[in-house]
């Protein structure tokens, strides 16, 4: 597994590179395209990282995430979820930003390879903004009525979040 | 809602430091919080514009396209209100690939065009067809390949092998996308 993944960027980055030849793109000034907008996209990010990181670290901080945290554990204990990625599971479906703050907020306190690190990475990294997308992808077309997509979504959440621990579980012990 | 919940974890942030006793630490991240921001958004910028870069060039050499030839199949299938040719399916195939690729920037929009092409053949357009609503859940659920924010994160707090839970979060969104798009079957009467 280890070494498999060491393999993953290099690999990626060949094909790309391959292809493009192969297909004549002119390689180096489309990437620069490129990456110009990836850049401006990641600095698109910052004024609400900087609001959403600055609230979770006062959470942390002042013990309230500490008290949230112990309040939910019971919950987390029923269905073996680590408490420390509880309130990931309910901040992620309503701010991709927020819940990138409490990732970093968990990497920092157990570390990326810990078992709740690894955990909120495949969480993190398993969903989606639920919420938003939903207003987005509706509001651009005018629909009022939803019907059950916001359930169905929540439940896919949810879902995701118990196979996250799950299959850390099963790859990682 | 993020706005009441954000000045929600603040206030309730300020009470509680007062009541613990805590409020030289809450001083203190306050100030550091916003600067660590930052450092979190230089250190992913790199990478994320790295990425972008050489899917423009994977995007420029037809990559989508190959892609969006790959999913037709499964993707009609789904979708059984839009004919195979038909522009709706197109841009849902269009979207997905990006979405695949992690091209955010890219995915909205293609997913905002697939919404109105859907929207034109949807009889009564302030109420969600079947097909926009398993649509809707596709995008809720994260098919990205390679989440380079998330592995950019873990290298940035030294993990040992920055990408080994990729596989992981394979099978967990796929799982969880099945498991999204049977239910959306499922609740379609």
């Amino acid at each position: 597994m280890n070494t498999f993944s060491f393999y993953i960027l290099p690999g990626v980055i060949g094909f790309i590179i391959v292809f493009g030849l192969f297909k004549n793109v002119p390689l180096f000034d489309t990437f620069i395209l490129g990456a110009k907008d990836g850049l401006s996209s990641a600095f698109s990010i910052a004024p609400s990282l900087i609001g959403l990181i600055v609230a979770v670290s006062m959470l942390k901080a002042s013990g309230a995430l500490d008290i949230i945290t112990s309040l939910l554990a019971p919950i987390g204990n029923l269905i073996a979820i680590p408490k420390e990625t509880i309130p990931l599971m309910l901040l992620r479906p309503i701010s991709g930003s927020g819940a990138l703050a409490l990732v970093d907020s968990i990497f920092k306190s157990c570390g990326p390879d810990s078992f709740p690190g690894r955990v909120a990475s495949v969480m993190m990294g398993s969903t989606e903004t639920t919420f938003y997308v939903l207003a987005v992808y509706f509001g651009a077309v005018g629909i009022k009525n939803t019907r059950h997509a916001l359930p169905v979504a929540l439940t896919a959440d949810f879902a995701s979040f118990i196979l996250s621990v799950l299959t850390v579980r099963l790859f990682f012990s | 809602m993020l706005n009441y919940i954000w000045g929600a974890l603040i206030l309730i942030s300020i009470v509680c430091a007062v009541f613990t006793g805590n409020v030289k630490p809450l001083s203190d991240a306050i100030l550091t919080g916003a600067s660590d921001a930052i450092g979190l958004v230089i250190s992913m910028a790199g990478m994320m514009s790295l990425w972008t870069g050489l899917l423009e060039i994977a995007n420029k050499g037809g990559l989508t396209t190959v892609l969006t030839r790959l999913f037709k199949p499964v993707i009609k299938h789904l979708f059984k209100e839009y004919p195979e040719d038909s522009p709706a399916i197109h841009a849902i195939c269009m979207n997905i690939t990006a979405n695949l690729l992690g091209l955010d920037n890219a995915a909205t929009p293609l997913g905002i065009s697939a919404m109105k092409e859907m929207n034109k053949a949807n009889k009564t357009s302030t109420v969600a067809n079947n097909s926009m609503v398993i649509f809707t859940v596709m995008n809720t659920a994260s098919i990205q390949l390679v989440p380079t924010m998330m592995s950019v994160l873990r290298q940035k707090y030294n993990s040992a092998s920055p990408f080994d839970v990729l596989p992981v979060i394979w099978v967990s969104s796929f799982i969880a996308l099945a498991i999204g798009v049977i239910l959306a079957k499922l609740f379609e009467k």
